[in-house]
């Protein structure tokens, strides 16, 4: 086998916690999508309760912030009997935390929607129900793209956090070989390039797609 | 009861005090945050070519990046650095982690901030024969800051509730602090609930700060 | 067709609409004139059901509208009476409000395919005749960013048509034009007018236009009607003194 030179044969070792960052990233937007549409949708339900409780769980999840919850959730669960790996407590804490703050891009996009659309449908004599179906709901998903896509960027960002909670993602790979080799510089070096490539072609994207958008209206 | 009242009370100067730590970090490193990051909008909109790449490319990494492993950079790989490196405390890492770090994304609200001034303003301190400092000092930027002012306060309450990272520093601010009270009495429920909870008034009573500064904003227009 | 009964509308303290009592025959043109601010739009709102009166009833083909008779008492409608009575208005807006996110073709479809329940063929078929009838047979793959105003609202009048309304609505539909495109919207709706078999009810500011197509005027002032009858008599010998003041003042200022 051939040595691989330095920095460079650090780079199996950190590709291990890769796998685990981008893992922790589809899945714990996947969940946060599905938070943020819930909760959007409840703060502008007709029911006072509904927005209520919606508005309070974004609150409390806005507000207490993402370390302190993954640590709730890592020292404080077990004692009331909730056993959950680090992989689960990492999906379930970044879906939460981040689906709180996508509800606002979900009830601000809906409510972009112009009064006179709604018109519009009343007019045809549609149903409420395809009124947002078919009107409402359309346009805003398109105007939640791109705040939903820098959400995506900051739930990478903020995958880092597990590695507090022992879960052996790039930054926790990196503080575990720095123990080992005390090679900091060369290791945080690397693991700072490889977030910005995972981020980086994200936001690329996401311009791209908001150019296209611009061109479309006009 | 899984709660316990008598050592939550017990516990709280302990957390209060810590909490003096997190706000002093949060102070400091917003301060950083709102120098460094208008000399960033100024250097983006250099006309030295070199200086506005550099600072574009300095943003876009920064804000690519996490702030955790910004931190573990600055804390542990900084004095490696060859000439230049140097060992700062953790306390000033921290500061300087989240300064930096903010400072990328307040760039972008100066920027918006002055690209917002209309051009007529530009021209009106031409033809009345301005300097550029005079310019930027009298006529741009009083236009330029006082809209972007709420803003500048939804981050500040941002880089609050980030600083919970600072403990993986060894910043004994609050998170770190319940965590080691937890450790020595085996109970986790009270500090880190007490911690969540001040975090969620601390930031809430704040966003009604910047909500009724926003509407102060727009009520004066 | 149409019967408004003491209706009255009040949004929080301001009154803007007072005991109005109108009565439009079948196929009837009329013209509801006034200035801005007088409640004539907020008028055919509340025939839309955009807009709640605050008192009052209205009926349309026999029905009522916003009430509906349970045990020979009035009690509010439900959202299923609404929508069977609502059927039967059709209403096309100042500022078009088409929606952006769908083709001219499927704008026109979209109701009749899931309000009336036709099926895609139908529907696209009477769609194309109705846009071509409109002028606009070519724009059925633009989106309506890609269309001058004039041509929107021509788009606006085929998707309220192909619902086959017995009551339509115009409100101020050549307000928000350029004054270059007025010309081609007001003569679709001359066409509608000339085959008869639509009520309609028109707000405009263009007076030549509702002098030489409305049945009857009504001209609407602070809330009230102030003056109603034939386009001859109110325009050459109106009786009123605001509705004077009111058409003088329109001729100066076009």
């Amino acid at each position: 086998m051939i040595a691989i030179p330095p920095p460079f044969d650090l780079l199996p070792t950190l590709w291990r916690g890769v796998g685990v960052t981008v893992q922790l990233t589809l899945f714990g937007s996947a969940l946060a999508f599905g938070v943020a549409l819930i909760i959007g949708f409840g703060r502008l339900s007709r029911f006072r309760l509904i927005r209520l409780l919606a508005t309070v769980y974004m609150e409390l999840f806005r507000g207490t912030t993402l370390l302190v919850q993954l640590f709730w959730a890592y020292f404080v669960l077990p004692h009331f009997g909730v056993e959950f790996t680090e992989m689960q407590i990492g999906v379930l804490v970044l879906g939460l935390n981040y689906g709180a703050y996508g509800s606002e891009i979900v009830r601000g996009s809906i409510l972009a929607v112009p009064n006179t659309q709604i018109e519009a449908g009343i007019a045809l004599n549609m149903s409420p129900w395809q009124i947002m179906r078919r009107i409402i709901l359309p346009q805003a998903l398109l105007m939640m793209l791109p705040p939903f896509g820098n959400l995506l960027i900051e739930l990478l960002k903020g995958t880092a956090l597990v590695s507090m909670i022992t879960l052996a993602d790039l930054t926790f790979q990196g503080t575990l070989m720095r123990v080992s080799t005390l090679r900091s510089l060369e290791i945080f070096s690397l693991v700072l390039i490889i977030y910005f490539l995972l981020a980086y072609p994200l936001t690329l994207a996401l311009r791209l797609f908001e150019r296209k958008m611009a061109e479309g209206r006009s | 009861m899984l709660w316990n009242w008598d050592y939550a009370l017990s516990i709280l100067p302990s957390l209060l005090e810590a909490l003096q730590v997190t706000i002093y970090a949060t102070i400091m490193g917003f301060a950083f945050a709102l120098i460094f990051g208008l000399l960033l909008a100024f250097g983006r909109r250099s006309k030295i070519r070199v200086l506005s790449l550099i600072s574009g490319a300095f943003v876009e990494f920064i804000r690519s990046t996490p702030l955790l492993a910004q931190l573990f950079f600055i804390f542990y790989a900084l004095p490696q650095l060859p000439y230049v490196g140097i060992s700062l405390s953790p306390l000033t890492a921290g500061i300087l982690g989240l300064g930096i770090h903010y400072s990328t994304y307040l760039s972008e609200v100066y920027r918006a901030g002055i690209d917002a001034v209309p051009r007529g303003q530009w021209e009106a301190a031409i033809a009345l024969n301005f300097s550029k400092g005079r310019t930027w000092l009298n006529i741009i930027l009083p236009q330029a800051i006082p809209p972007i002012v709420p803003v500048l306060g939804n981050y500040l309450i941002g880089m609050f509730k980030d600083t919970p990272m600072l403990s993986a520093v060894t910043v004994v601010e609050l998170l770190l602090t319940a965590r080691i009270i937890g450790t020595h009495s085996f109970r986790f429920i009270e500090p880190f609930t007490m911690v969540g909870i001040l975090f969620l008034v601390l930031s809430y009573i704040s966003s009604l700060g910047v909500q009724w500064l926003e509407y102060r904003l727009n009520s004066r227009t | 067709m149409v019967r408004f009964h003491r209706v009255s509308k009040s949004f929080g303290d301001l009154e803007v609409l007072r005991d109005i009592n109108l009565e439009i025959a079948p196929s009837e043109i009329v013209a509801i004139i006034g200035s801005s601010g007088s409640g004539k739009t907020t008028l055919v709102r509340m025939l839309m059901t955009l807009e709640k009166p605050t008192s009052g009833t209205i009926e349309v083909d026999g029905e009522l509208l916003w009430h509906k008779k349970e045990n020979g008492r009035l009690v509010p409608a439900d959202e299923k009476h609404l929508r069977k009575v609502r059927s039967k208005v059709g209403m096309v807006f100042q500022q078009f409000n088409l929606f952006p996110h769908m083709k001219i073709l499927r704008n026109v479809t979209e109701a009749p395919i899931h309000v009336l329940g036709l099926s895609r063929e139908e529907a696209e078929q009477e769609a194309i005749s109705m846009l071509e009838k409109v002028g606009l047979g070519d724009k059925l793959d633009a989106y309506p960013s890609q269309l001058s105003g004039g041509q929107q609202q021509r788009v606006a009048i085929a998707r309220a048509l192909v619902m086959h309304p017995k009551v339509m609505l115009f409100d101020e539909v050549t307000s928000a034009l350029d004054p270059e495109l007025v010309g081609e919207v007001l003569q679709v709706l001359k066409e509608i007018a000339a085959e008869g078999k639509t009520t309609m009810l028109i707000v405009t500011h263009e007076m030549d236009f509702a002098r030489e197509v409305a049945d009857r005027i009504v001209f609407i002032d602070g809330g009230r009607i102030l003056e109603e009858g034939p386009p001859e008599q109110l325009f050459g010998n109106p009786r009123n003194q605001r509705t004077r003041e009111f058409l003088s003042r329109f001729r100066r200022t076009i």
